[in-house]
Order: C-alpha cells, then sequence, then structure tokens
C-alpha cells in the first residue's frame, strides 16, 4: 500500500504516506532532544522527592528538604526581627523628643519609617510626601495639627477626623451655604483673597471683612493665622489644601471640607508609629 | 419545510429576545438581546426570502471553501481590531490621561485590556484557527467538508460570539477570569458553537478518503476536544437572574484559582499552542515545497505535549494559597514539557533542510522560519519562569506580559501571517499576492516590532520584580510601589512603539489582502485524494 521513496535532497527515506503532496522522512528522534528529555525527567524526578510534591491521604509528601515556600518567607522575617529587636525595642519605648540624642535609634527610624511610609501612607500623601489636591504636603512647614514629633506621631496615631478612635483630631468646618447669602459668601471668599496676598475686589473685601468678623475668626483668629487646637489652617499664606482660586474658595465655603486620616494606631506597632513620625519629622519642615 | 421551522424558531428567538430586552437587569443584557432581536429579524426576512424559491444547486464535487474565505477576511480584520485596542491600551499605560473623561467607563484600561486580549485570542487567532481548521481537514482528507452548511453557522456564530463578548465587556459585563471573561450567557453560546465545530471536523475526519490521519488534523483535534473540555469546566456558574448578565461562580477561594488557571494556562496550551502547531504543519512543509522532518518526532512529542500540558497550570500560582505540593507538580511539569514543545520547532525548522535558499526569496518563508523561533525562544521562557526562583522575581512583572507576547506576536501572529498569505492567491485564484514587496515590509516591521515590545518588556520586567523586593541590610522596604511605576516610563513608550509597528505590518497585509482579492475570483478546487489521484501507477 505505501512506497518508501529516498529524499533526494537529504538522502532520507519517507515513511510512504503522503497528504495533500505533504510527505514525511523517516528521521529518528535526534539524539541530544531525547537525552534533554530524559534529563528533565531524572531531574523532575529528583526535585519531586527533595520538596513537597504528592498529594496523600492526611497531608502531602514533605519532601527531604523540609522546604516550604511559607517557611521560607517566615525565616527571611524572623533573621531580620532579631538583628532589629534591640533597636526596635528601643525605639518602642524612646521619649520622640530626645530621639535626636540617639543618632543610631533615629538612623533606624528613618530606614524603617521610610519603610512604613511608602507602605502605607504614599497612596494619599505621594511616594514623595509632597501630598496633592486635599492632601497635605509633609515636605513644608505649615502643620494643620503641630510639627513637633509628638504632635505628628499623636496624628498618625490616632487619625483625623475618623470614625473609629475616640480620640482623632476632631473639627467641623460649617457649610455656609446654609446660614449665608451667597453675595455674603462671595464678599467673605475675597476677604480671605486679600489675607492671602492674591487678587481682589476692595469693595466686597472690605464688606467680607465684617463677616469674617462674625463667622470665621472664632476658628481662623482674628488675623486669618488659624489655630492648631481645631486644626484650623492659616489663611495668610500661600499654602492651599483645597486650591486658592475663588471657585475653590467659595466652593470650600459654601460646603466646607471634610479630610479624614485613619488612625494607624489600630494597625501599625508603637515602634512603627514612632518610625514614621520620626521619618516625616525629618522630611523637612519638622518643628 | 424546513424554511417553515426555521421561520418558527427565528420567531420565537425575537420573542425571547424582546422579553429579555424589556426586563433585563443591567444595559449589557439589554445591548445584547437587542442585538440578537435584530439578528433574528435580519435572518427571519433571509430565509423568508428564500422560502418556496427555487433551490440553487450547490456543487459538491469541490471543497468547502467559501467559509475558509471568510475566515481569512475575518482573521484580518479581527487581527487589527485586537492589535489597534492593544496600542492604545500600551499608551493608556504610558499616558493614563488617555483614559480620556468623556469615554468613561466604557474605554478605560480596565474594560479596553480584556478587550484587547480576547479580541488577539480569540477573534484574531479563533478566526485564523477555524478557518485553516476547515482548510487543511478538507485537503488532507480528501473530502469535503462536513455537515453542509454547519460550516457556516460555525463561522457566523463565532462571530457573534465575538461581538457579544467584546460589547459585553465595554459595557461592563465581566465574569472577571482571565481570558474567560464573558457571561454565562455567551459562554453557552460559545459551547454550541464549539461542539457543532467539533461535529463538522470529525465528520469529515470520519469520511475522508486518506489511509491515515495526517499530524496536523491530530493536533487540531486535540485542541478542539481538550478547548470544549477547559471551556465547560472553568465556565461553571450559576446566573442571578436568567435576565441579567451576572452570575456566580460554582467554585470559590483557591479551587477557583486553581480551575482558573488549569484554564488558562490550557488555552495557552492547546488554543495558541496545540492548534497552531497544527497550523505550522500543514502551511510550512507545503510553503517550503519540503516533507516533514520526522515522523517518529511528530508522534513522540504530540503524545508527550498532549499529556504534560494539562498538568502545568498551578504554575501560575506560586506563593498563592495553592499548597507547595500542587505548584511543585506544575513547576515539574512544566519543565519535563520543554523538550515536548521543542519536538514541534525542531520539526518545523527541520523542514526546510534543502529549501533554506528560500529564505533569500520568500518572505513568507521567513516569517514561518522567525514564528518558529519565537516559539522556541517562548517554550524555553516559559519552563525556565515556572521554576519557583524565578518566577518569585518575574510573577506579577512585565516580563510575563514580554513572555506572553513573545508567543502572541512572535509565534501566533506570523505564522498566522504566512498562512493568509500562502491561502489568499490559492482562494481567489490569483498566481500570487498583489504585492511581494509589501510582505517584506510586513516582515520587517513585524520583526522590529517584536524586537521592542519583548525587549523593553523583559527590562522592565526584571527591573520592576527587582526594585519590588529591595530592601536595606535591616531588612526595610527601599521603594514604594510609584517608585517602580514611574521607573517604567521609558519602556512603555518603548513598548507602545513596538506595538505601533506590529499594527502598521498588519495594515499593510491587509491592504496587500484586499488588492489580491480584488482583482481574484471565487475558485472551487475538486477534492483530491492522493487515495484516488495518485492511484494510477505514475510513479
Amino acid at each position: 500500500m505505501t512506497k518508501h521513496e529516498t529524499d533526494e535532497a537529504t538522502g532520507v527515506d519517507t515513511t510512504g504516506h503522503e497528504w495533500d503532496g505533504i510527505k514525511e522522512l523517516n528521521n529518528p528522534l535526534p539524539r541530544w532532544w531525547l537525552w534533554c528529555l530524559y534529563l528533565t525527567i531524572i531531574w523532575g524526578i529528583g526535585y519531586m522527592i527533595a520538596y513537597p510534591a504528592w498529594p496523600m491521604i492526611s497531608g502531602a509528601t514533605k519532601g527531604v528538604l523540609g522546604y516550604s515556600t511559607r517557611g521560607e518567607v517566615a525565616a527571611e522575617i524572623s533573621r531580620f526581627e532579631q538583628q532589629n529587636a534591640d533597636l526596635r525595642e528601643s525605639l518602642t519605648q524612646v521619649d520622640l523628643s530626645l530621639l535626636k540624642d540617639d543618632p543610631d535609634l533615629q538612623r533606624f527610624a528613618y530606614a524603617n519609617g521610610a519603610a512604613v511610609f511608602r507602605t502605607n501612607c504614599s497612596q494619599c500623601h505621594g511616594s514623595g510626601a509632597a501630598g496633592g489636591l486635599g492632601y497635605p504636603n509633609l515636605l513644608d512647614d505649615d502643620w494643620l495639627w503641630g510639627g513637633a514629633i509628638q504632635d505628628i506621631a499623636y496624628s498618625i496615631d490616632h487619625g483625623i477626623r475618623n470614625e473609629t478612635d475616640a480620640d482623632a483630631h476632631w473639627s467641623q468646618m460649617p457649610a455656609y451655604g446654609e446660614v449665608l447669602s451667597s453675595d455674603e459668601i462671595d464678599s467673605a471668599v475675597q476677604y480671605v483673597l486679600q489675607l492671602s496676598g492674591g487678587e481682589f475686589d476692595v469693595e466686597m473685601a472690605s464688606a467680607g471683612a465684617v463677616i469674617f468678623e462674625e463667622q470665621c475668626s472664632a476658628c481662623h483668629g482674628a488675623d486669618g493665622k488659624g489655630s492648631r487646637d481645631v486644626g484650623a489652617p492659616n489663611l495668610t499664606d500661600a499654602i492651599w489644601l483645597y486650591g486658592s482660586d475663588t471657585a475653590a474658595l467659595t466652593e470650600t465655603v459654601t460646603n466646607a471640607r471634610f479630610g479624614v486620616m485613619p488612625a494607624w494606631g489600630q494597625r501599625l506597632t508603637r515602634s512603627d508609629i514612632n518610625a514614621v513620625a520620626a521619618y516625616v519629622h525629618g522630611l523637612g519642615g519638622g518643628e | 419545510m424546513l424554511n417553515y421551522l426555521k421561520l418558527i424558531a427565528l420567531g420565537m428567538i425575537f420573542f425571547v429576545a424582546a422579553l429579555g430586552a424589556d426586563w433585563a437587569r443591567d444595559i449589557a443584557y439589554q445591548f445584547h438581546a437587542l442585538l440578537i432581536m435584530g439578528v433574528s429579524a435580519g435572518m427571519f426576512i433571509w430565509v423568508l426570502r428564500r422560502t418556496d424559491a427555487p433551490a440553487i444547486s450547490t456543487d459538491t464535487n469541490g471543497y468547502f471553501d467559501g467559509v475558509v474565505r471568510a475566515g481569512v477576511i475575518a482573521t484580518g480584520f479581527w487581527g487589527v481590531i485586537g492589535m489597534l485596542v492593544g496600542v492604545i491600551i500600551a499608551f493608556q499605560l504610558a499616558f493614563p490621561a488617555l483614559n480620556v473623561e468623556w469615554a468613561q467607563p466604557y474605554a478605560n484600561f480596565g474594560r479596553l485590556r480584556p478587550l484587547h486580549t480576547s479580541a488577539v485570542i480569540f477573534a484574531f487567532c479563533g478566526n485564523a484557527l477555524i478557518m485553516s481548521s476547515f482548510y487543511i481537514v478538507q485537503r488532507t482528507c480528501g473530502a469535503r467538508l462536513w455537515g453542509g452548511n454547519l460550516g457556516w453557522f460555525v463561522f457566523w456564530g463565532y462571530q457573534l460570539f465575538i461581538v457579544l463578548a467584546a460589547t459585553g465587556y465595554l459595557l461592563g459585563a465581566t465574569q472577571s477570569k482571565e481570558y474567560a471573561e464573558p457571561e454565562w450567557y455567551v459562554d453557552i453560546w460559545l459551547t454550541i458553537v464549539w461542539v457543532a465545530f467539533l461535529i463538522t471536523y470529525l465528520g469529515t475526519i470520519f469520511t475522508r478518503r486518506e489511509r491515515h490521519i495526517y499530524v496536523a488534523n491530530w493536533f487540531l483535534l486535540s485542541f478542539i476536544v481538550t478547548i470544549a473540555m477547559l471551556h465547560i469546566v472553568n465556565n461553571l456558574s450559576i446566573p442571578v437572574s436568567i435576565w441579567g448578565s451576572k452570575s456566580v461562580q460554582v467554585f470559590s477561594g483557591v479551587q477557583d484559582a486553581m480551575t482558573q488557571w488549569w484554564y488558562g494556562h490550557n488555552a495557552v496550551g492547546f488554543f495558541l499552542t496545540s492548534g497552531f502547531l497544527g497550523m505550522m504543519y500543514y502551511f510550512v512543509p507545503k510553503q517550503a515545497g519540503r516533507p516533514i522532518y520526522s515522523y517518529k518526532l511528530s508522534i513522540i512529542h504530540f503524545w508527550a505535549l498532549t499529556f504534560l500540558y494539562i498538568w502545568a497550570g498551578p504554575h501560575h500560582l506560586h506563593y498563592t494559597a495553592l499548597p507547595d505540593w500542587a505548584t511543585t507538580l506544575g513547576m515539574v511539569f512544566s519543565i519535563v514539557l520543554w523538550m515536548p514543545s521543542w519536538g514541534g520547532m525542531i520539526n518545523g525548522l527541520m523542514t526546510l533542510q534543502g529549501a533554506w535558499d528560500k529564505l533569500r526569496t520568500d518572505p513568507i518563508i521567513r516569517m514561518m522560519v522567525v514564528s518558529l523561533a519565537f516559539y522556541g525562544m517562548s517554550t524555553f521562557e516559559g519552563p525556565m519562569m515556572s521554576i519557583r526562583a524565578v518566577n518569585s522575581l518575574s510573577h506579577y512583572t512585565d516580563w510575563t506580559i514580554g513572555h506572553v507576547h513573545s508567543g502572541a506576536l512572535g509565534w501566533n501572529g506570523m505564522i498566522t501571517f504566512g498562512a493568509l498569505y500562502f491561502l489568499t492567491p490559492r482562494l481567489w485564484g490569483r498566481p500570487a499576492m498583489h504585492s511581494l514587496s509589501a510582505i517584506n515590509w510586513h516582515f520587517w516591521l513585524a520583526t522590529i516590532g517584536i524586537v521592542l515590545y519583548a525587549s523593553s518588556m523583559w527590562v522592565t520586567g526584571i527591573m520592576e520584580g527587582l526594585m519590588w523586593r529591595e530592601v536595606d541590610a535591616q531588612g526595610f522596604l527601599v521603594n514604594s510601589f510609584a517608585d517602580t511605576v514611574s521607573a517604567k516610563f521609558p519602556m512603555y513608550v518603548v513598548r507602545g512603539l513596538g506595538g505601533l509597528l506590529y499594527l502598521g505590518g498588519a495594515l499593510i497585509m491587509v491592504w496587500n489582502i484586499w488588492m489580491t482579492i480584488r482583482v481574484g475570483h471565487h475558485v472551487t478546487v475538486p477534492v483530491n485524494a492522493n487515495a484516488n489521484a495518485n492511484a494510477a501507477p505514475a510513479e
């Protein structure tokens, strides 16, 4: 039935089959290919003896090396934990105001704090800590709730305006859209622009000064420099969390703002909080 | 009589789709119901106009090639769509502002990404596989495609599946399983189409006039059967409502993850490897005019590949909730799979023995050789990345993206282009493609595009893997995630440019195919089996 031919180009016989003009040569398996296949099989058997591999009735074979992926990670973590145990203990106990007197501990706190910051804080404050619209810049020296290292640690520990920590910083600006007319709001905004050194309408600002005195000065101060007791921002500088143009200020006065930060004390250890407080304090604006 | 039954069935489909459109729980379902109303109304009119008309006699002596011609056009069309969406999302990653506000939420990266993967894998590669299966099985069996117009049902049914899947993603319907995103009713429809595909294919094999079954058909059959099994098991889910698109998976947690990657890995294995090896085993020897290098190698590597591939899925789940023993087995099977995968490359490349000079003159052969080279590279890279230690660096990085694209652009894309250039002149009665130099341009644009794509992803993948794991002497993390993202920016631009070159090549191909078809005509090739035609003692 089948007829073997010899292929002219290679001198190899065909198998005698043909489909739509396609024939097959009767070459043997390439030796190197076969040996590589055998080698991978032998290696595979060896690997399955060495590592966890076969499911049995109660649990799988453990492998003669006793390896596990979880064990590998746990060993790596515990190596660093042992190495850092003393420093971590000191960082847990330290009086933060005295941290600068212990350079070794301070270096450790910065490295630790940077890692905590990259993992937990950078999502809002940015990986360079420069913040963004609605998220404070941590590189400057303008602090809503205090810039001393202990103040920063408190803010991190308890958070701001969250529902989960009774000791969280808390204050709430009224939405003046419910209190003032829109003309009055426009006037107040012009006065705030005057305070911060922006361009403003003189006539409206003088009317706004009266409104400011009545409505705003209790928290932001008669001079508009704010108050850290209630987290009220200083309105006389050029730093604006939610924008400084007329539209953004009108929105802020009309509907108010309500920035929330979680209470990290519920997630991080004391030493991590101290570390990240030291890191943020050391970024440049710490007091 | 049959036409009356068809009209009744179409009317009922129209009615149910109208109910669905009215009672739809979500926009995707409603859109799909309206689409099916439109399709069934169109078909109703089409059938009605032919009812009681004199039957047109078709020549059933020739090969059933109309559906292959349609497949050539569909492959080119979906290829361009899939690659275009790929280029768009590549630049969205480099420049997030391209997630333009007015097109939200439909055109954000999250919805376009599955549109890209499905358009390339299922629409472009899927159409290439179906049309080459239909062509190859007829030629190598010496028989007309079995089942008459069932072949057309497979073709149009598959296009409907693609449109339902693609529009579903844009409208927010997904079951969030990678490469298996379409929701339950789209899955059911694909199952019906796929069974019809299997029946036409098997029917042709059973009615063959060749004594032996050619190796290409082994691979294509293993592709069709295994994909059916994978598709059904991985999509087992319960709809929340039959009038809505949302469904709940039957498996949960780590079982669901394991099922998903058993499916996902073998979608690569049996769709993009076995199926395409079937194409390779036909088009490479035909284009080179040379016999297959080794029959023995084709048997051994076929069975080894088919047996081993199905176990390798757990390597996608290293360092997860999946127990270590399962990932060990996945890894070992992946390593042993290396040589069986390379068997296909050796058999393809060595088939050129005695025809290597054609590389200088024939860009189609050159495409096939580059395709086999990328196949060899990816099937070495894959087992290497499945090794636990390598995977701990490579997993979740762009290295994986580079790996799949050296496979998809290099292997699947290039062999498909070669097949399209082989088929177009033969199906439309032309001596050759319209422009040989355009094929050359396509070859170089595509090759440079792949090199830019793969190398930029290797660089950025390994870089981000190293950045993620970098800790200082005290074990503290050195980089934030956002640092790694910004470090990748230049490589993202290079990747986008690579994709653009590849898309440019495909557009040249589509133009070339169009110019060839324009002056061509439909040819009917008489069924020609060696058993009959060569039975005369001509040798």
